[in-house]
């Protein structure tokens, strides 16, 4: 009777809650790229990390492969230091890999360009822990300004 | 003069330190213990409806109108820099992050936790809680644990409905009326929305705010003074107090959760 | 098993600053009705929530069957409530459920008797109370006798040794206050319980008590069998029985001297 009627709601109640965190979690946050699965890590060095952060996401090609784990300064050369997990499933890359510090649109947010280098024989496969040697630097708008109007100084 | 100020910020200074020490122990007898299943479980799924249940036609209205104010305020900002692909973002990481939890428990203290105060405090006035202690059953156990758990469950379930409704009612305005291109609603948000940082994270907070807005009701109504200015008067506290120790508690949070 | 089923021993109590009972003792004793009369605000009600062992006394011992009820632990106390059973003066029936469900909650919640054998015993209880055709109304449907009156098919519901009435004819009209009268003697006859009737209803309570005692200035004034009540030499007894406005109990709240008072804004 009323009992039922009780149970039946709240169970429509839960049922409803689950959606909604079902939506939030596939929908919304799309949780499969998210750190949910297995990855490894790599390390990169720049001269300059422009507005990159945590989490940025790591891009070949518009995909995305990763996340930026964590930001640091290297100690002995105070460079910062980028370690970034990649997504176990894309775990080809050479060691002549590249990576540059790319913005998405003119006001956009800064993310990993990565960009697959060549292979051949002498050329080994990154593995989880190395760096990658080759890297650019996010473009500084004031430096990019500067460089403009010396060049039109000349 | 002076020194009555200093007594009467005294006293209420004891009184309060007092009040929370009864709340303390009030949730002590109520939580600590054997739990009794049999008994239990259907005086829980009871409370379930009568506090979440009962809460939820408030909370999809509000969540889909706040959804629906938040994508279109955001959008005249957001379309000056072209920028209107950020709407799904800005939408749902207000919502995951504040909105959903914060105006999920100030809607929480105003519906369903002013109506325990109220009950609560009627049983007490009208000897039912004497009566029932009488009859060799705590009434902690009987009347307060089954209402805690309840709440503390349904809130954060709340929560979720709302956000989810929110971002749907975002959905309506920004794509369905003002015309920004579904894909990049949902994929802008799909890359900018982590499931730990935003999803879980809200869940967290309104988990807290949960046990912040239920104990002060419970403990409101069982404390008040059993008359019915008494009572009224505790209903009012509840709402005021829950909800400013519920934004307190969020700028604590948000400061530990994202901040730093 | 002792005779006494009830027995206070020096019972000091003090609400605040305030002293209610100052080395109290009475006895009540097994199978019989024991009223406490008194006049109001001496804290009658105080006196069955210390039985009850929801207050705790500054001093002295309250025994019950023999366990000193403040001295117990919490899983004791509940377990002597359970031979101990008490009729608010509101009722204090839960709101939301039946009248039916209101008697049977003391039995569900104590036994795990099947619902067919609580139906009979709650129909029992309430045909003893004349309630059984009222049994699915709500608390809030009933009048204040006949809540009453199920509040007390409740309170019987698991047969306790001891049943406790507060007020139980304040605010009834005469001819429930007559069927009240009749149930608590029948009851206490019947089924061989142990009463303690506080009120001060002089005339009801003279009628079923086998014996009384009168409280007032913080301690036990009189006390004895109806007939011996009657003749007591004591003036506050005598004052109380007759209900004479002013004498030994004084008819003002103690206050200043009444010229000070009135003279105070004038100085």
């Amino acid at each position: 009777m009323t009992t039922r009627k009780i149970e039946i709601l709240v169970g429509t109640f839960i049922v409803l809650a689950v959606a909604a965190f079902l939506m939030l979690a596939l929908k919304v946050a799309n949780a499969g790229v998210s750190g949910s699965g297995e990855s490894y890590v790599l390390y990169a060095k720049f001269e300059n990390i422009g507005g990159l952060k945590v989490r940025s996401p790591i891009k070949v090609g518009g995909v995305v492969v990763g996340r930026v784990a964590s930001i640091d300064l290297d100690t002995v050369y105070y460079t910062p230091v980028v370690k970034m997990e990649i997504n176990e499933q894309y775990s080809n890359f050479p060691e002549t890999s590249s990576v540059a510090i790319l913005t998405s649109g003119l006001l956009g947010e800064q993310y990993l360009g990565l960009q697959p280098g060549f292979i051949d024989e002498t050329v080994e496969i990154l593995a989880d822990g190395d760096s990658i040697q080759d890297t650019r630097s996010a473009i500084v708008l004031e430096e990019l300004i500067g460089q403009f109007l010396f060049n039109r100084g000349n | 003069m002076i020194s009555d100020k200093l007594q009467k910020l005294g006293r209420s200074t004891i009184d309060n330190v007092a009040g929370f020490g009864r709340s303390g122990l009030m949730l002590f007898g109520a939580l600590v213990g054997k739990p009794d299943f049999r008994k239990g479980f259907p005086l829980f799924i009871k409370q379930l409806y009568v506090i979440g249940v009962l809460s939820l036609l408030i909370i999809v209205v509000s969540g889909l109108f706040i959804g629906m104010v938040l994508a279109l305020q955001g959008y005249t900002v957001l379309v000056k820099f072209g920028a209107e692909g950020m709407l799904g973002p800005l939408v749902a990481l207000s919502l995951l992050r504040e909105l959903g939890p914060v105006v999920t428990a100030l809607l929480f203290a105003g519906r369903a936790g002013s109506a325990l105060t109220a009950e609560i405090g009627l049983m007490k006035a009208t000897e039912q809680l004497s009566g029932m202690e009488m009859m060799a059953v705590d009434p902690l156990r009987r009347i307060i644990a089954p209402r805690f758990w309840a709440g503390v469950v349904s809130m954060p379930l709340l929560a979720l409905v709302f956000n989810a409704v929110g971002i749907l009612g975002g959905h309506l305005i920004g794509v369905d009326w003002l015309g920004v291109d579904a894909g990049s609603y949902w994929s802008t948000m799909q890359a900018n929305v982590d499931l730990y940082q935003d999803v879980l994270n809200g869940v967290i907070k309104s988990f807290v705010f949960a046990v912040i807005v239920i104990w002060i009701a419970l403990h409101k109504g069982y404390d008040a003074i059993p008359t019915s200015e008494g009572i009224s008067r505790a209903t009012t506290q509840t709402v005021v107090t829950a909800s400013l120790t519920v934004l307190g508690f969020d700028f604590i949070l948000t400061a530990l959760m994202f901040g730093g | 098993m002792s005779d006494i089923m009830v027995d206070i021993q020096h019972l000091s109590f003090s609400r605040g600053d305030n002293l209610i009972y100052d080395g109290m003792s009475m006895q009540v004793r097994r199978g019989k009705v024991t009223a406490i009369m008194g006049p109001s605000g001496i804290g009658k009600t105080t006196l069955l929530k210390l039985i009850g062992g929801q207050l705790k006394p500054d001093n002295g011992k309250i025994l019950f069957d023999g366990q000193d009820i403040p001295a117990l632990s919490r899983a004791d106390l509940y377990q002597a409530r359970k031979k101990m059973s008490m009729l608010f003066q509101s009722g204090a029936l839960f709101t939301e459920m039946s009248v039916f469900d209101n008697v049977a909650f003391p039995i569900r919640e104590h036994t795990r008797l099947p619902e067919s054998l609580i139906r009979t015993i709650v129909l029992m209880k309430l045909e003893s109370v004349g309630l059984r055709g009222a049994r699915d109304l709500m608390p809030a449907e009933l009048s204040g006798g006949m809540a009453r009156r199920a509040a007390l098919a409740r309170a019987i519901a698991l047969d306790p040794e001891l049943i406790m009435y507060d007020e139980p004819f304040a605010g009834q009209d005469p001819i429930s206050m007559g069927v009240i009268v009749r149930l608590i003697k029948e009851l206490n006859n019947a089924l061989g319980l142990t009463s303690i009737v506080v009120s001060h209803d002089v005339t009801e309570v003279m009628s079923i008590a086998d014996y009384v005692y009168v409280v007032a200035e913080k301690k036990v004034i009189g006390h004895g069998t109806p007939e011996q009540l009657r003749q007591d030499k004591s003036e506050l007894v005598q004052q109380f029985l007759k209900g004479e406005a002013d004498g030994a109990v004084p008819f003002h709240y103690r206050a200043n001297a009444y010229e000070d008072d009135l003279m105070e804004s004038v100085r």
